[in-house]
């Protein structure tokens, strides 16, 4: 299988690889897929007030969801969790050229970034109680 | 040395320079067909393939007379398979084969099962092998044909041929092995092996692609097939069709040379297999072994090295020309169908590269893969979330996914 450059320059120099404290109140971390299906993806946030100010990312998957995980880091930085709620699979399948047979990464990446949104909200609200 | 380092001996092999040597005149001033009966060029063709006839049958200890030339293994399979069950479905429905065998097997008893025949799938163990006693549990009266790999492709486990051969014998049932990975790797005698039929095919042994053939037994018993080309009645009917002349020259010459170095060879090939094996478990760990300990194709490794996915690791060891157990061969991420009857669990199938050594392998080439997959893996496993939750002694089996399947 050919990849696309930027796939090809994700793979290799992977972004904002690593784990942030999940234990911590203002990090929210997404973990979805199955060993089974041949890919997980581990996306964490930390955020300050409505803004997220790092990100980071571990992957179990070809070169694509990797990839894929590694740019959501990219664009999660710096948005408020709204703007990356609206971060659609298909931006991701642009931005790297992703072929049809690996349009699921990019569905899973942002499935990656919603959860870690939902896990980060869901401590702030329990906090608030 | 050249890049990418080629170590994919059982997806095919080069041409052996020797056997081009003797394929050469075919191509050229001798370039008779051996059907032609009436001139000079037709017999000098003729003469070179009952040459090869010859060479062949020895190689395995068969007479000359029960050769079969084909187009290859999988023309070969599904000769044999369908020219049994057509020739001897009067006389019983039941065929027995493994899960772990090739496609042109697996695929030709399916298209069988659609003809009103009955399949039996025997599993393989956690090792890949069939053994005697689960072929004897799953005979019928009505069973006429046994068909197993002697070396399976993926994992290099070899089947108890000569075993299961006796067994077949003593039952009155014909035995059908795809010899493709064996032929010219270990010794093969299809007297003291009890087999009625065999294929191989040139290009798993240093001779060209598109050329194999099928020993078909003729005496005790002697089988009868169908053939399943219809044409001008060549191989004595069997098969139809103008000989491939510098083919199975070439056949021929490939495995001559194959039978007189078999032991420097299969010496050459474990001695660089070993070495591989400990220059990564050395320095890795959880690296899973897939295959038999004790029998085995000495120039096949198949690992796992768990936590990393398959097609990931393939694109960082692009040097290195290998395959993947996940990555088959389309573009979906079906784990082999072989590892899966093997059950050994999803993360060993997704993360599975096999490692084929061969004539012309090499100890630089060795030690260079040593140290590429060895970098690649530590890299992929730093990024994996799967390793990560293992040293947090999380057990993977317990854990909640959220993937759909
Ligand atoms: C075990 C086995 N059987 C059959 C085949 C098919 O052989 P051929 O390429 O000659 O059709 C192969 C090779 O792919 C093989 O490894």
């Amino acid at each position: 299988m050919a990849y696309s450059d930027k796939v090809l320059d994700h793979y290799n120099k992977p972004r904002n690889v690593g784990s942030l404290d999940k234990a911590s109140a203002n990090v929210g971390t997404g973990i979805v897929g199955a060993p089974e299906c041949g890919d997980v993806m581990k996306l964490q946030i930390e955020i300050e007030g409505d803004r997220i100010v790092d990100a980071k990312f571990k992957t179990f998957g070809c070169g694509s969801a990797i990839a894929s995980s590694s740019l959501a880091t990219e664009w999660v930085k710096g948005k408020t969790l709204d703007e990356a709620l609206s971060i659609n699979n298909t931006e991701i399948v642009e931005e790297l050229s992703l072929p049809p047979v690996k349009i699921h990464c990019s569905v899973l990446a942002e499935d990656a970034i919603k959860a870690a949104i939902a896990d980060v909200k869901n401590k702030r609200d329990s906090e608030k109680g | 040395m050249k890049l990418p380092i080629y170590l994919d001996y059982q997806a095919t092999t080069p041409v052996d320079p020797r056997v081009l040597e003797a394929m050469l005149p075919y191509f050229g001033a001798e370039f008779g067909n051996a059907a032609s009966r009436s001139h000079a060029y037709g017999w000098s063709a003729e003469e070179a393939v009952s040459n090869a006839r010859e060479k062949i049958a020895k190689t395995i200890g068969a007479s000359a007379k029960e050769i079969v030339f084909t187009s290859g293994s999988t023309e070969a399979i599904n000769l044999a398979m369908k020219g049994v069950a057509d020739m001897y479905g009067a006389k019983g429905k039941h065929i027995i084969t493994s899960q772990a065998e090739h496609k042109a097997v697996l695929d030709t008893a399916k298209h069988l099962e659609k003809q009103g025949f009955d399949v039996t799938y025997l599993d393989p163990d956690q090792t890949g092998r069939v053994s005697v006693e689960a072929v004897e549990a799953a005979m019928r009266e009505d069973t006429i044909l046994v068909s197993l790999m002697w070396a399976n492709n993926e994992v290099g486990t070899l089947n108890p041929i000569r075993e299961i051969g006796k067994l077949c014998h003593d039952r009155g049932v014909l035995f059908f092995t795809d010899a493709t990975q064996a032929v010219g790797k270990i010794p093969v005698d299809v007297e003291a092996d009890n087999i009625d039929l065999l294929c191989i095919s040139a290009h798993k042994l240093y001779g060209p692609k598109g050329v194999g053939c099928l020993f078909v037994r003729r005496r005790k018993p002697r089988v009868r097939l169908v053939s399943q080309m219809d044409g001008g009645g060549h191989e004595r009917g069997m098969r139809s069709g103008t000989l491939n002349v510098p083919g199975i020259v070439g056949l021929a010459e490939a495995c001559r040379l194959s039978r007189e170095s078999l032991d420097s060879e299969t010496k050459h090939a474990r001695a660089l297999r070993e070495r591989l094996e400990k220059s990564i478990c050395d320095r890795l760990d959880h690296v899973h072994f897939n295959g038999n300990r004790e029998h085995h194709l000495e120039g096949c490794l198949n690992l796992s090295f768990p936590y990393v996915e398959g097609e990931s690791l393939l694109m960082g060891i692009n040097d290195i020309a290998v395959s993947s157990g996940s990555a088959c061969t389309s573009a979906s991420l079906e784990p082999s169908h072989v590892l899966r009857s093997m059950k050994v669990g999803d993360e060993i199938a997704h993360s599975s590269i096999r490692f084929g050594i061969g004539r012309f392998t090499t100890e630089e080439e060795i030690d260079f893969c040593a140290d590429k997959v060895v970098e690649v893996v530590k890299r992929l496993r730093e990024l994996s979330p799967l390793y990560e939750m293992v040293l947090e002694g999380i057990d993977l089996s317990t854990v909640n996914w959220t993937g759909e399947h």
